[in-house]
């Protein structure tokens, strides 16, 4: 069937409102276009077509026969890297001749070569290799606007030039000075575009994880379709050796999934039917189908590529003085160059005033403080995604580095968050159950499980758990019954048990004092207890609880040395928070709080003014008032959610241990951003000085315009090079 | 010399300094041509409505190339001679600054 399809597509090449037409007469000239509309303003081709007659390719096919190149098919990401590997090639031929001249041109100075003949090898470096600083420097002035190019423009242009003049007036020579500045800057842009790439290595490698293709079962078939082809509720096979296309559930089958480059958690993690899975993580076992939940900008991936750009350019408050600065900056150093120009040409001459004047103009770096933080910001979000902690934006990363206080939420972040058995203990001296210990147990967590498969309570399904790992049957069960409040009963082999509260072993008439103490000893520590009993005869207890995260006490550990307070809150009453809190080696508790008091008293922690900031920990659900509320919402997902606007920190893994890592990294990250800081201002206020001429009156020392660029270039490098470094760091 | 020298530094200071633009009003839609900084540099919004600032970089200066609007966390590579639509919508009143990467050539949002 014939369809109209619309494309939009930008142009290349137009000078004029007439190249548009042109083009739309061309492009209206393929068969198979309806209509065509070319922008000139916008540069844009809007193109409505038959996509049976005529493909994308057969419109580039016909801009380009007008003379002009449409770019179709490609993403901003593609463009960004053509064009930075044409001008990464561009630069390197550049550097490589005006250095072979430059090398030329002084070695001419020193031997009394022919000041035609270097004038001869100046101008290719001036003009060609230097192009680009008179094209940015002409584009700035017409908007009333300055950049570092200005600077390096003026500064080799009027040594240039004034050698020029010099030739028929027998004046000083300075061809090899501005030779040899074009080529150093050159050179360090060079090595300077090629560090900086890599401060983005991050996003790069992020969306390289993405699959390319998914395998949908449509009716009988399965296809391999491209990954934006997918669409919610496709069923796709993945199977074994494969990274899943897209976020999902599994609906059969079951695998154990390796989720590290997304959670950087390192242990694959067991999926069955039901369970969901996050798209781009890796299937190491077996073949399983699973239905398409989140698709294209919705999936996991797409929303940590999201957050992680956006963090990457917001503005972190300590850079607030150095944004003011370089917005000043060139203006500032023209008018400085000037005024030692004056200054020297009173006192000392013209040869000094120059020299001294093109010194300053070369030296002085506004790059390395607009690269100092936000080099170092884009290192050190990226670094954080590829362990699984994302920050929200710099300022997050910043506060994140103040901590001294820290709120943990207990459900579900210090601890698991699903109770689990903890303990069964029969009553001594039964005799109808086995002689040993362990027969006893296991006959005791049998009738549990038993009876409870029925039941819909949430302790259930610790005890039914707890059945499965020890590979326990259940035993058919009949009459059975959920006496609401107290517990279950039902009888199995002609026998009715009894399962629940000491008030459903009350109402039954089951006396409870043989395990009196052992009861009241595990509620001491913060567990339920429920008892079994046979008609009126008891026959153990079962003890639940919500243990604490394998990883919670070292974590608390490792904070408490670092001199952090640590603090609890919990909804549990007093006894069971403190006994809780206790066991991880938590002093302070904030217990018995409901859901809708635990911001308050969060912002009660807050000491206003203190230089410290306070940050909370909880699972992002159920918790956003509170990680709102204080200075840093520290939020644990489970590697499936994470738009979790509240919170600053996102944690993709459920291992407590990142908190410490993402403490870690602001502080590392504000380290660096602080050391760059400091090396590019105090490069700027020491050097620019010294270039001024103004150590000579009491050492003699004067900065030679050639040493100028070479520490302008190496300026840059450093801090973007010390950026790089957090790469390094181990978190 | 030192005469010529102030008139020199007070020319700096007034052409870069003294440059005064008015907001341009910035309806649904507007491009804002990247040659040497912004044009127009100084743009009026409305709160709480979504208006497409459509850049187009026609210089080479790689100083360019990357558009950064801090306070919206939006950072946009410029393609030679792309158009590279940046929706904006504004929720509080006031200036908003948006810059080249390095933080040299800048613009302005007014919102009102």
């Amino acid at each position: 069937m014939t369809q109209i399809a619309k494309l939009s597509f930008p142009v290349i090449g137009m000078h004029c409102a007439s190249c548009a037409r042109l083009i739309e007469r061309s492009l209206k000239s393929t068969s198979g276009v309806v209509n065509a509309q070319v922008n000139y303003g916008s540069e844009q081709a809007s193109v409505e077509y038959s996509n049976t007659v005529c493909s994308p390719k057969d419109l580039e096919k016909a801009v380009q026969s007008a003379g002009y190149k449409a770019i179709l098919g490609k993403d901003t990401q593609e463009l960004k890297e053509e064009e930075k590997t044409r001008q990464l090639q561009e630069l390197k031929i550049k550097v490589i001749v005006s250095s072979i001249l430059s090398i030329a041109i002084l070695l001419g100075s020193f031997t009394q070569m022919n000041p035609y003949l270097l004038w001869f090898l100046a101008t290719p470096v001036q003009f060609w290799a230097g192009r680009e600083f008179y094209l940015a420097t002409w584009s700035g002035l017409r908007n009333r606007a300055a950049s570092m190019d200005t600077l390096i423009a003026i500064g080799t242009s009027v040594a240039y030039l004034y050698s020029v003049i010099s030739l028929n007036a027998d004046g000083a020579m300075y061809f090899d000075t501005s030779a040899v500045i074009i080529t150093l800057i050159l050179l360090g842009r060079y090595l300077e575009a090629k560090a900086k790439a890599h401060t983005s290595d991050a996003i790069s490698k992020l969306l390289g994880l993405a699959p390319k293709t998914a395998r949908v079962i449509r009716g009988e078939k399965e296809t391999d379709v491209p990954v934006e082809e997918v669409k919610v509720d496709d069923l796709i096979r993945v199977r074994p050796g494969e990274k899943i296309p897209v976020d999902g559930v599994i609906t059969e089958g079951s695998s154990s999934l390796d989720e590290s480059m997304v959670t950087g958690e390192s242990m694959p993690v067991d999926k069955g039917q039901g369970d969901a899975v996050i798209g781009a993580t890796f299937n190491t076992s077996s073949s399983f189908v699973m239905r398409a939940t989140k698709v294209g900008r919705d999936t996991v991936l797409a929303q940590i590529v999201k957050m992680v750009s956006e963090a990457q350019s917001s503005r972190s408050p300590i850079a607030r003085l150095a944004d003011k600065v370089s917005g000043v900056f060139v203006p500032v150093v023209l008018m400085i160059a000037t005024s030692v120009f004056v200054v020297w040409y009173v006192t000392s001459g013209f040869s000094f005033a120059f020299s001294n004047m093109i010194a300053v103009l070369i030296i002085a770096c506004p790059c390395a403080l607009g690269l100092a933080t936000p080099t170092a910001i884009m290192v050190g979000v990226g670094k954080g995604a590829e362990k699984g902690i994302l920050i929200k934006d710099a300022e997050a990363l910043e506060i994140a580095n103040k901590i001294n206080t820290i709120i943990f939420d207990k459900t579900g972040t210090l601890t698991e968050g699903k109770p689990v058995v903890t303990d069964v203990t029969p009553v001594k001296n039964l005799k109808f159950l086995s002689r040993r210990q362990a027969g006893r147990i296991r006959n005791l967590l049998q009738i549990a499980a038993s009876l409870e498969k029925g039941s819909e309570h949430s302790l259930a399904e610790a005890v039914l758990e707890q059945a499965r790992k020890k590979e326990i049957n259940a035993l058919p069960v009949s009459d059975f019954k959920a006496l609401h409040g107290m517990g279950i009963r039902g009888s199995i082999e002609r026998k009715m048990y009894y399962f629940g509260n000491r008030k459903l072993m009350a109402e039954s008439g089951v006396d409870t004092r043989d395990l009196e103490k052992d009861s009241i000893g595990l509620e001491a520590r913060g567990k339920t207890v429920m008892f079994l009993a046979e008609k009126k005869k008891l026959l153990g207890i079962v003890a639940v609880a919500d243990v604490p995260k394998q990883s919670a006490k070292e974590t608390i550990n490792i904070l408490t040395k670092k001199r952090v307070a640590v603090w609890m809150i919990t909804g549990d009453n007093k006894r069971t928070g403190k006994a809780i809190a206790e066991s991880l080696g938590i002093k302070n508790v904030l217990a018995d709080v409901l859901p809708d008091q635990k911001a308050d008293k969060v912002r009660g922690l807050k000491v206003r003014g203190s230089g410290f900031a306070v940050a909370f920990v909880g699972d992002g659900i159920n918790d956003a008032p509170a990680l709102a509320s204080a200075d840093v919402g520290i939020a644990m997902g489970s590697g499936t959610d994470v738009a979790i606007e509240s919170a600053g920190v996102t944690l993709l893994n459920k291992d407590l241990k990142s908190v410490v890592s993402a403490i870690d990294l602001s502080r590392r990250t504000m380290n660096t951003i602080r050391q760059n800081l400091f090396w590019a201002f105090g490069y700027n206020v020491i050097l620019i000085p010294v270039a001024a001429g103004i150590l000579y009156p009491f050492t003699g020392w004067l900065l030679n315009p050639a040493l100028a660029a070479f520490a302008m270039a190496a300026s840059s490098i450093s801090v973007v090079g010390n950026s790089l470094r957090l790469k390094l760091t181990k978190i | 010399m030192t005469v010529l020298g102030v008139g020199v530094i007070g020319f700096v200071y007034w052409f870069f300094f003294g440059k005064k633009e008015a907001a341009t009003v910035a309806a649904n839609k507007l491009t804002v041509t990247v040659e040497g900084g912004y044009k127009p540099s100084v743009i009026r919004l409305e709160k709480d409505k979504t208006t497409t600032l459509t850049f187009l970089r026609k210089d080479s200066n790689s100083c360019l190339e990357e558009l950064v609007f801090p306070d919206f966390k939006i950072k946009r590579y410029l393609p030679m001679n792309e158009p590279v639509n940046v929706e904006i919508n504004p929720k509080e009143r006031g200036k908003y600054e948006f810059h080249c990467a390095m933080n040299m050539f800048k613009g302005k949002i007014v919102v009102g």
